[in-house]
C-alpha cells in the first residue's frame, strides 16, 4: 500500500472507490446506487468547473473568512520550553469551526443540484449548526440530525440551529450520539432522496462523501502553506501538524496541502475517561476493519460486528469509526495517531485559555494536549501547529459541570 | 436440481395466487420465541425471512430496529441465528428461509466460514441489504457455488440499464422496493403505481420471480396480489411490539396476523 505523489488523496482510490483496496467504497442500499452516482458526476463536473471553483472561493473569503488567522503560542512555548508552538486558528471561521466548509459546498452543489432540501448529521453541533447557517444563507429548507444525548451536551450550538431556522430532528435509538444521528440521516434520505441532498458532517460515509468533505476543509492548508512559508521562508525541515480526529474532516484538511511535502502527521483520537476502557479511538488501539455507514474502515466493534460503545467528553470525536482517508494515512504510515483522555483534553483546554488569547472546544483540546504532551521533549528548532478547530463556547456547560468555572 | 425457492413460487403460481413471504428478527422476542414463530406462520407463510441483527441497521424504520433492539438485549449472535435456522429446517425441510441482514458481519466472520454455516443449516437465500449490485458480484458468484441463493435487490431508483445487468446476474428471487424509503414506512406510493415499475421490470425477464417488499401490510397486500410474491416485515415486528405492550403472546399473535395476510390474497 502506497501513496502516489502528485495526485489528491481524495482521488487515490480503486474503481471500487477503495483506498488502498481495503477502505471506504459503497457499502449502500440499492436506492442510493443513483443518487450517489449522480452526486459523483456532478461533483466530478463542478470541482473542473472555472465558475464553480469561483463562487467556492468568492464565499470562503467573504461568507467563511478566509484566511484564518495563524498564530504563534508565545506563552504556550515559553511556558513548555521546547519546540515552537503555533496554532492555526480555524475557529475564527465564521460559525466557529472548520465544519462550514464542508457546509458551504454542500449547500452550493445542492443548489446546483436543483435541490431545495438540505439535511445532515451533528455530534457536536458544530456541522449542524454551519449546515443550518449556510442553507438559511443559500435559500435551503434544513433538517439536522442529532443524537438527544449531544442534544443535551452541546446545547448552545442547538440553540444556534434553532435561530437559524433549522428542524433538528432528536435521535433516541443505540447510543443516542453521532454514530446514530448518521445512521437516522442516511435512513431519512433513503426515503427523500428525490427532493432532497444530504450532506455527512465529516470524511466518513459512501466515497462521495468523504470526496466533498476532504475537497471543502483542504482550504484549511491552501491557507496554512502560504502563512507558513511566509513565517519561516520556507516549510520548516522539522514540523508536526498536529490535529484532533473523530471522523478526521478536520484533520484532512489541515494535511491535504502538506501530504508531498516532509511535514509530519499526527493525528489525535479521544481516548475516553481514563477510569473507563470505552473510548472513541479506533486507530490507536488496532480496532479491526468493518463497514460502518457505507464504508469500510476502522470501527470500534465486537468480534461479531456489532458497532462498539464509545465514549468521550466531546461529542465531536464521539464515533466509533474513522475516515477511511485516515485508515489508508495509517496504514502507509503518513500519519501517526495516538490518543489523549478526556482528563488530559481537559488540562490542555485550561492551559492554553489561560495562556493564550484562544479558547479551543473540547475537539482540539485533545490535539493540543499531545502538543503539551511532546513539546518539552523537543529542541526548539521543532515546529508545531495545532489545528485550533473549534471554539469552547459550546462546551462552557461540560467545562463548568468539570472544573467549576469557564472564562474565555 | 430445482431450488426450493423455484418450487415455492412454481406451485404459487399454479394457484394463481403470490407468494407470501414473511419477515421476522432472530430472537425477537427471545430466541425460543422467534423459533416458535418461524414454526407457527410457517403454516402459512411459503418463504421465511429471518433477520440477523446488526445494530447499526441503515436501511431499517423504527418497527424493525425495534425487534432488533429486543434481540440484541436477548444477547443473540450469529450461532443461535444459525441454531434457529437449524432446528426451524428440521422441522419444516421445504419451507425456504432467507436470512436477511448487513454485510459486516459476514465480514467479520469471513464470507467463507458464514456460506459454510448457512449451508451446514439449509438456508435457502441471503438478502444483504448493503452490498448491492456490482458489488455484490463475487459474493454472489460464492453463494451460487454453494447452491444458496442471493436475492438482488431494484428499487424505484434503480436505472434501466442496470436493472437489466442486475437481472441478468440474478438467481432464484429478486427483490423490488416498493418506494423510497426504509423497512417499515407508510406506503406513499399508490399500489397501481408500484404494480407498473413492476411489470416493466418483469418484462425484462417474465421468467424470474419478482417479488414487491416495504411498506405492505393487512391494508394493503391486497392490491399487489398480481405480483410473484409480497414480503410483510415491518408490520409483523410491530404486531410483536404491540402484543408485548398488551401483554398478549406474540407466538400466537403473529399466527394470526400470518394467516390473515394469507387470506387476503388467497
Ligand atoms: C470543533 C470540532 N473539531 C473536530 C470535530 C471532529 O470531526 P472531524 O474529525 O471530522 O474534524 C468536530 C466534530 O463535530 C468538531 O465540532
Amino acid at each position: 500500500m502506497k501513496i502516489k505523489k502528485g495526485v489528491p488523496l481524495i482521488d487515490q482510490h480503486d474503481k471500487n472507490f477503495m483506498y488502498g483496496g481495503k477502505f471506504g467504497g459503497n457499502f449502500i442500499p440499492e436506492t442510493l446506487k443513483k443518487p450517489i452516482n449522480d452526486l459523483t458526476k456532478l461533483f466530478s463536473k463542478l470541482r473542473n468547473n472555472k465558475n464553480f471553483l469561483k463562487e467556492r472561493d468568492f464565499y470562503f473569503k467573504n461568507y467563511v473568512g478566509a484566511p484564518t488567522p495563524f498564530i504563534k503560542l508565545e506563552n504556550l512555548t515559553n511556558h513548555l520550553g521546547g519546540a515552537q508552538i503555533y496554532a492555526k486558528v480555524v475557529s475564527e471561521a465564521n460559525g466557529g469551526a472548520h465544519k462550514i466548509y464542508n457546509a458551504t459546498v454542500h449547500c452550493l452543489i445542492a443548489k446546483k443540484a436543483g435541490k431545495k432540501f438540505i439535511v445532515g448529521d451533528t455530534g457536536a453541533g458544530y456541522a449542524g449548526k454551519m449546515l443550518s447557517m449556510a442553507a438559511r444563507k443559500f435559500g435551503l429548507k434544513c433538517k439536522i440530525f442529532m443524537g438527544a444525548k449531544d442534544i443535551k451536551r452541546q446545547r448552545p450550538n442547538v440553540e444556534a440551529m434553532k435561530k437559524n431556522g433549522a428542524k433538528i430532528v432528536p435521535v433516541t435509538t443505540g447510543s443516542q450520539t453521532l454514530v446514530d444521528a448518521v445512521s437516522e440521516c442516511m435512513r431519512y434520505w433513503v426515503s427523500n432522496c428525490d427532493t432532497t441532498h444530504m450532506c455527512v458532517g465529516s470524511t466518513v460515509g459512501p466515497n462521495i462523501f468523504i470526496k466533498i468533505c476532504a475537497w471543502s476543509t483542504a482550504q484549511i492548508s491552501r491557507e496554512l502553506i502560504l502563512q507558513v512559508k511566509e513565517e519561516f521562508g520556507k516549510i520548516p525541515k522539522k514540523l508536526k501538524l498536529i490535529n484532533c480526529v473523530g471522523g478526521g474532516s478536520s484533520a484532512m484538511g489541515f494535511w491535504n496541502e502538506f501530504m508531498d511535502t516532509n511535514a509530519e502527521f499526527i493525528g489525535v483520537e479521544a481516548g475516553g475517561p481514563t477510569k473507563s476502557k470505552l473510548h472513541a479511538a479506533p486507530l490507536t488501539n488496532n480496532s479491526k476493519i468493518g463497514i460502518l455507514h457505507g464504508a469500510a474502515q476502522y470501527v470500534v466493534q465486537d468480534k461479531e460486528g456489532q458497532i462498539g460503545s464509545t465514549e468521550s467528553i466531546s461529542a465531536g470525536l464521539d464515533y466509533p469509526g474513522i475516515s477511511p482517508l485516515h485508515c489508508f494515512l495509517k496504514d502507509t504510515k503518513r500519519a501517526k495517531y495516538t490518543s489523549a483522555s478526556d482528563e488530559a483534553a481537559l488540562k490542555a483546554y485550561q492551559l492554553v485559555s489561560s495562556l493564550e488569547n484562544i479558547s479551543p472546544s473540547l475537539e482540539p483540546s485533545h490535539a493540543f494536549a499531545e502538543a503539551i504532551r511532546i513539546a518539552p521533549k523537543l529542541s526548539s528548532s521543532e515546529i508545531l501547529i495545532v489545528d485550533s478547530c473549534g471554539d469552547s463556547l459550546k462546551d462552557k456547560d461540560i467545562i463548568i459541570r468539570k472544573i467549576g468555572s469557564y472564562s474565555r | 436440481m430445482k431450488s426450493k425457492i423455484s418450487t415455492v413460487f412454481e406451485q404459487c403460481k399454479m394457484e394463481k395466487r403470490p407468494a407470501l413471504i414473511t419477515y421476522t428478527v432472530a430472537g425477537d422476542n427471545s430466541k425460543n420465541n422467534s423459533l416458535k414463530i418461524l414454526n407457527s406462520i410457517s403454516k402459512h407463510a411459503d418463504i421465511c425471512e429471518l433477520g440477523f441483527v446488526h445494530n447499526c441497521p441503515i436501511a431499517d424504520g423504527s418497527q424493525i430496529q425495534n425487534s432488533s433492539y429486543r434481540a440484541l438485549k436477548n444477547g443473540i449472535n450469529l450461532k443461535d441465528t444459525f441454531d434457529i435456522v437449524k432446528k426451524f429446517k428440521k422441522n419444516r425441510p421445504e419451507k425456504p428461509l432467507i436470512l436477511m441482514g448487513y454485510y459486516n458481519l459476514i465480514y467479520q466472520m469471513g464470507e467463507n466460514l458464514f456460506l459454510k454455516n448457512c449451508k451446514s443449516s439449509k438456508v435457502d437465500g441471503l438478502i444483504i441489504v448493503d452490498l448491492p449490485w456490482p458489488e455484490n458480484k463475487k459474493f454472489a458468484k460464492k453463494c451460487k457455488q454453494k447452491s444458496i441463493s442471493f436475492i438482488q435487490l431494484l428499487s424505484p431508483t434503480t436505472t434501466k440499464d442496470r436493472i437489466k445487468k442486475i437481472i441478468n446476474d440474478s438467481h432464484d428471487m429478486i427483490y423490488y422496493i416498493s418506494m423510497l424509503s426504509t423497512t417499515g414506512g407508510k406506503l406513499k406510493v399508490s399500489p397501481k403505481k408500484i404494480l407498473q415499475n413492476y411489470n416493466k421490470i418483469r418484462r425484462v425477464n417474465p421468467s424470474k420471480n419478482l417479488v414487491i417488499g416495504f411498506g405492505i401490510t393487512d391494508k394493503t397486500i391486497k392490491s399487489l396480489k398480481s405480483a410473484n410474491g409480497l414480503v410483510v416485515g415491518s408490520m409483523l415486528c410491530k404486531s410483536i411490539t404491540d402484543s408485548l405492550k398488551m401483554g398478549q403472546n406474540p407466538v400466537t399473535k403473529l399466527d394470526k396476523v400470518v394467516y390473515n395476510l394469507k387470506n387476503k390474497i388467497l
